[in-house]
């Protein structure tokens, strides 16, 4: 099912002139009514007239996540603050948050594209869709909310925590839908199995994951523990929230709203665009937004786009798996390596649970990596030469997909610390030096 | 005879073998034997306990990896080179033994636990 077929389904050449024309208002609009952008187009010698189609935009400087802070809370705005309507903030873990802010208009945005997302899934107004994001300045909770209300669904706003109360009111009520990290879906996929219930008894049958990078690993782990399809759904505070993207039937790449988010691929340490299909980082304008517009922002992630049409109907670009953020990025004695890899090869061992931890030191000026894997509980063994067996597949695997030999540490079931957000996958203890 | 022996994996950690032994006093589980297997980061813990299940069942809630496996409990007598006799016959029909340990319940006999790579072949050796 499709939503917006018009905006969803347009050729390339009609999205083109779409986006030019709605680049070349936005940026018009930046620049009357928003002073960084102003001067940052005049020190990189830029004028509104230059832009005439979206192939300008790389005349268009970058904006930083560091933008965001240094214009904190209200720099960036290009409206008055009387015109907007809501504001949301990151979930930053350091110093002051990013703060967004919303015109009614572009609350209509986030839910239309919600609407997107969840029609995507086959999701209709007859499903009950449980949003277990968190509520609050986290833009998760409320932006699964306005989604589902778009489509005319039931919400049944859980927010996250309180878990064997999810599983009662997902039960008793007959939750379709789940909107929730993917993290916290495996938190609450092994409470069902506590629970007790028959999984027949539950009307479950799809998954909305995102707000954390995850593996194709970790679909087939969450969608066989819970009986579900398993889709993803993409979004980052400062463009608008979940809805920027998401995954059709297809489940073959993640679609992105590029009507209203224009995407763009550039190496991370140039700054220059990669031709289409390379991997480097996202950057995304907003080009319909009114409160808070940003041009070229710097994504940190990393990903490849695929215009092809996809066997959906839609012809929307589709993004590949985030492969990583630059900023997750560990450098461990020199080789580079991210988080997502140690979970690829971690979901593809059945032996093991979808839960593990990565700590990095520095011991006699040398980097150690350690991994603490959960083993399932159907493989603890009672002969110690079985689990250094295991200990060493588990090692040989890592060692072949990261390039480095990591320390393999075993521990007891349900010994990883839990999320109920955004998981901690990483320790790395070199910063404390 | 195949007895249930009760193994738990437990990391190196200060106190986590209280926590096991505390959860089978808790049970009102008897142990006559244990043994640990050990590395640097785990160990696995075998124990022959009065009632294997509940005992299983009290490891489990406590939230522990504890599992029951079958292992080959033979009769010995508490004398010199009666090991040996009883070893001699497994070697001699080609068994090879993961484990084993051993207890002690009187003066005049001993109980030997066993692992062997073949549980079918090392009861019928034994009983022959």
């Amino acid at each position: 099912m499709i939503w917006n077929e018009p905006m969803e389904c347009m050729s390339r050449e009609d999205m083109r002139r779409l986006q030019s024309e709605r680049l070349k208002r936005t940026v018009e609009h930046v620049y009357q009514n928003c002073e960084p952008y102003r001067k940052r187009m005049q020190e990189k010698g830029v004028m509104p007239h230059d832009i005439h189609s979206i192939d300008d935009i790389v005349k268009l400087p970058f904006t930083s996540k560091k933008d965001l802070r240094d214009y904190y809370p209200y720099g960036l705005l290009s409206v008055p603050i009387s015109e907007i309507v809501r504001l949301q903030a990151s979930s930053g873990t350091t110093g002051k948050p990013i703060v967004v802010g919303y015109t009614r208009n572009d609350l209509a945005i986030w839910a239309e594209v919600g609407a997107r997302c969840f029609t995507a899934y086959g999701l209709t107004k007859k499903d009950v869709v449980q949003v277990s994001y968190g509520y609050g300045l986290f833009t998760g909770g409320l932006g699964a909310h306005a989604a589902t209300e778009a489509i005319g669904g039931t919400v049944l706003p859980t927010s996250s925590g309180n878990t064997e109360k999810q599983i009662m009111l997902m039960h008793d009520l007959g939750s379709v839908a789940l909107a929730c990290t993917p993290s916290y879906a495996l938190f609450l996929a092994d409470a069902l199995l506590d629970s007790g219930i028959p999984r027949e008894e539950f009307k479950l049958r799809v998954g909305a994951f995102g707000a954390e990078p995850w593996t194709e690993g970790m679909r087939r782990d969450l969608e066989s523990k819970l009986g579900i399809k398993a889709y993803d759904i993409y979004g980052l505070t400062e463009i608008i929230g979940p809805g920027v993207g998401h995954e059709c039937v297809c489940q073959n790449g993640t679609h992105l709203c590029e009507d209203h988010f224009f995407p763009e691929i550039i190496n991370p340490d140039t700054g220059e665009p990669l031709p289409p299909g390379q991997t480097g980082e996202l950057v995304f304008s907003t080009i319909s937004k009114d409160g808070m517009p940003l041009l070229r922002f710097r994504t940190r992630d990393l990903t490849s786009l695929n215009y092809e049409k996809c066997a959906c109907g839609r012809t929307s670009v589709r993004m590949a798996r985030i492969l990583g953020r630059c900023d997750d990025m560990l450098i461990i004695r020199g080789v580079n390596v991210f988080p997502s890899q140690v979970e690829s090869v971690i979901c593809e061992l059945p032996e093991l649970e979808p839960h593990y931890l990565l700590v990095v030191d520095r011991v006699n000026n040398l980097d150690t990596l350690e991994v603490q894997v959960e083993v399932n509980e159907k493989f603890y063994s009672d002969e110690m030469t079985k689990m250094l067996e295991l200990k060493k597949r588990i090692t040989h695997r890592l060692q072949s997909v990261l390039g480095i030999t990591p320390d393999v540490k075993l521990v007891e079931p349900r010994s990883i610390e839990r999320s109920q957000g955004k998981a901690k996958r990483v320790n790395d203890k070199r910063k404390l030096q | 005879m195949l007895i249930k022996q009760l193994s738990v994996f437990l990391e190196n950690k200060t106190g986590r073998f209280t926590e096991v032994a505390a959860a089978l006093k808790d049970a009102g589980i008897n142990m006559s034997a244990f043994t640990v297997s050990e590395n640097s980061d785990f160990g696995i813990v075998r124990l022959i306990v009065s009632e294997p299940t509940a005992a299983y069942s009290a490891l489990k809630k406590a939230g522990f990896a504890a599992s029951l496996n079958d292992v080959v409990c033979a009769h010995c007598d508490n004398k010199p080179g009666a090991l040996s006799t009883l070893l001699n016959k497994l070697t001699a029909a080609g068994i090879s033994i993961e484990y084993m340990y051993a207890f002690s319940i009187d003066d005049t006999s001993a109980q030997i636990v066993l692992k062997p790579n073949d549980m079918d072949k090392c009861i019928i050796t034994l009983e022959s």
